[in-house]
């Protein structure tokens, strides 16, 4: 039993922080959240290095690698808040892997891995909690094709086929879309195990995001003096600060367990991957709403960085559902039973 | 990054297992302090002869050699078999690591193997009426007297203390040092004149600690442990022992709490009421992110060889779930939840210690603001 990172696994994270430091600085993802767009050039370095492919086989063009090398990168990602058409791209690669048919597979793994094509996901019906409803798409309006979860499990269509509306949403570090109908070609294989892994992937940004805001915070709380000391000797700011390392930490531990449950022991996967859904967004929204009050007035206005993480961990905390539904999910596979839908608050 | 037992950890599972299927001691018997505790101290004595006593210590030292994985193992399977904890509990967490770690050789020989055995039991005098938190500002007094020292002074929530043969003791031998410098680790022998054990009750109603009140106690001095004067690094080591050696028992215990809990929601007919559903499942997520979380500590301990600040977080979360579920618990079970002599009124009312002992929940915070993020100090 070893709960670390392998030495091939720290190198990938040790890369992916300097890339991200190197071209996704503070100054470059306000350029970019301002502007609502993505740097295609940035994308393309990342798909050089095989990224949006990680944990593709390499049968199908990707890496051969597994989800705790996504969790890795995605950690970064968040950390960053880095703009880019990572999770959408590797998040539709990890439905169609699990769930795609051999030709579903063979015409859009090899083309998202190689950055060729950008993927999307989403929700719409009972799968999004309403008849009609629709999540937020991520990455919909810049992508070539897009997974659709529904009642019955998952589609697959080309982003054209797709009757979508763009949506500015209030993180504008990423592209959102809903859809009003759902559209596109079964997948015929697992796409609990698909859905259940994409939630992995998202749960490892928002661990990031935590990361991120907590550092912030904490640099800050050390600085800023009031009362002619640094507000972090004050133990309502600095338990405030250890109250952030509890959720992060824990937000972290179930993301990498979840992570390597989905590859060596698929059986824990459901329980693991509701587990750190509901957590990881609860950690990552509380994390940066206590940094921004630690930053009092300075951390609400618009020239303040903290705004994108902040924004981001509140729309990638709900992608797959709300953090209420997915612990309603939890207590049934913790020996309740199932509860009803319209039941489970937000 | 690999969550799984390797084949030696499984084989080492399955011995243990099957150890205690065999030799399991049955129920401890209830009711009778003195009888519970001889019926701990047998089932200690079995386990040592058979070399499960000390699993993790070296093996020049009486151990098995085994690694701190193991050694979660081990508790682990304890746990889930409802196997009587073993009489000596803190001298085999606390008291025979800090020997090994920063006593003599004549102290390693002296005392090692009857702490193994449970032959002597060992009881700890850190906090004082007015040094809990502040555990440096105690007051307790060593004065040198021809080939040793006299204590006077006071002690609060020592448990076993009446059990026991050896006190780990500290006291002041320089009141003109600063606080942290002027205090020595003594081994405090409890059957003597000058020392008076009197049973502390709690709001439980039962008295689980002691006061002990010192008047010129003798300590001879091979009885000290590490420098005279440099008694707070060895203390410290003591209580990161005690925090790391807990982990993985306090989980096993939490995670059969939330099983009664669920099994009570389910006797109510209440298991589809939302709201009792979403804490369910936060006891859940929080039980497992502890789990784990002591996982990923005691891989990192075995990495770096000394437990860390990070153990903090483990207690911190420890005390906060079973607060929250005994809470619950005794609010779903009715007129049954506080009433005195049930199991929800008791567990209810001792988990209101669970903040406190060990670490109060604001001290971990500071150590974790000062040592983990490297906030600046209060003072």
């Amino acid at each position: 039993m070893n709960f670390d990172l392998t030495d091939e696994q720290s190198e990938i994270k040790g890369t992916a922080k300097q890339f991200m430091a190197d071209r996704f600085k503070p100054e470059k993802v306000r350029e970019l959240a301002e502007a609502r767009a993505y740097d295609d050039s940035l994308y393309a370095q990342m798909a050089e290095l095989g990224w949006p492919g990680i944990a593709v086989s390499e049968d199908d063009g990707g890496q051969g690698l597994g989800l705790v090398e996504l969790a890795v990168l995605l950690e970064e990602a968040g950390y960053a808040c880095a703009p880019s058409q990572l999770l959408g791209s590797a998040g539709a690669a990890l439905v169609i892997t699990a769930a795609g048919s051999p030709e579903q597979r063979a015409e859009w793994l090899p083309r998202l891995a190689s950055g060729e094509a950008t993927g999307a996901f989403g929700a719409i019906g009972p799968a999004a909690g309403g008849e009609d409803e629709s999540t937020l798409f991520c990455d919909l309006p810049t992508a070539d094709v897009a997974v659709v979860f529904d009642a019955e499990g998952a589609l697959l269509a080309p982003a054209g086929e797709l009757d979508f509306e763009a949506v500015e949403a209030i993180d504008a570090t990423r592209s959102y879309a809903t859809i009003s109908a759902p559209a596109g070609e079964r997948m015929p294989g697992d796409a609990g195990a698909g859905r259940d892994r994409l939630a992995v992937a998202i749960a490892a940004e928002l661990t990031g995001i935590g990361q991120r805001a907590m550092e912030m915070a904490v640099e800050y709380a050390r600085e800023r003096k009031q009362f002619d000391r640094a507000i972090g000797s004050y133990q309502a700011v600095s338990h405030r600060c250890a109250a952030m390392l509890l959720g992060v930490e824990e937000s972290r531990s179930l993301t990498y367990y979840a992570a390597w449950a989905a590859d060596a022991e698929p059986e824990s996967l459901p329980l693991a991957a509701a587990m750190v859904s509901a957590r990881a967004a609860d950690a990552a929204w509380e994390t940066t709403a206590s940094a921004l009050q630690v930053f009092g007035g300075i951390g609400f206005t618009w020239e303040h960085d903290l705004q994108f993480w902040l924004k981001r961990s509140r729309v990638a905390g709900r992608m797959l559902g709300t953090p209420g539904e997915h612990r309603d999910r939890v207590a049934e596979l913790a020996g309740l039973g199932a509860g009803s839908a319209a039941g489970a608050p937000a | 990054m690999d969550l799984s037992l390797t084949e030696s950890e499984a084989a080492f599972r399955d011995e243990v297992r099957i150890w205690l299927k065999e030799n399991h001691p049955g129920p401890v018997p209830e009711g009778d302090d003195a009888a519970e505790f001889e019926f701990r101290r047998a089932w200690q004595k079995e386990m040592h002869e058979a070399g499960w006593t000390g699993v993790s210590w070296p093996e020049e030292f009486g151990g098995r050699g085994a690694s701190l994985i193991e050694q979660a193992i081990f508790n682990e399977e304890l746990a889930y078999g409802s196997v009587p904890p073993p009489a000596n509990v803190l001298g085999l967490v606390m008291g025979g690591p800090v020997v090994i770690a920063h006593g003599t050789t004549e102290q390693k020989e002296r005392f090692l193997e009857p702490i193994l055995s449970g032959e002597e039991i060992w009881c700890q005098g850190f906090s004082e009426p007015e040094s809990g938190s502040d555990l440096a500002s105690i007051k307790s007094r060593a004065v040198k007297s021809n080939g040793g020292w006299k204590i006077t002074g006071q002690k609060v929530w020592t448990t076993y203390a009446h059990e026991a043969k050896y006190c780990m003791f500290l006291a002041r031998t320089d009141p003109d040092a600063p606080k942290h410098r002027g205090i020595t680790y003594f081994i405090l022998e409890m059957d003597q004149p000058g020392v008076e054990v009197r049973p502390l009750r709690q709001i439980t109603g039962e008295a689980e600690f002691n006061e002990i009140f010192l008047e010129e106690a003798q300590v001879p001095d091979e009885n000290v442990i590490g420098e005279v004067g440099g008694g707070w690094q060895v203390a410290i080591t003591t209580l990161m022992f005690e925090r790391a050696g807990l982990g993985a028992v306090a989980v096993v215990g939490l995670r059969r709490t939330l099983e009664d809990l669920i099994a009570l929601v389910r006797e109510k007919g209440l298991e589809s009421d939302p709201l009792i559903r979403q804490r369910i499942a936060e006891f859940q997520i929080g039980i497992e992110a502890m789990r784990l979380g002591a996982l990923r500590t005691l891989t990192a301990t075995m990495k770096t060889g000394i437990p860390g600040p990070e153990g903090s977080l483990g207690k911190w979360q420890w005390g906060k779930y079973n607060q929250a579920m005994t809470e619950m618990a005794s609010e779903v079970a009715g007129p049954a939840g506080v009433t005195v002599g049930t199991d929800a009124s008791y567990r209810f009312l001792r988990s209101r210690a669970n903040s406190i002992e060990g670490g109060t929940t604001e001290v971990l915070q500071n150590i974790i603001a000062e040592r983990v993020l490297g906030l600046p100090k209060l003072r």
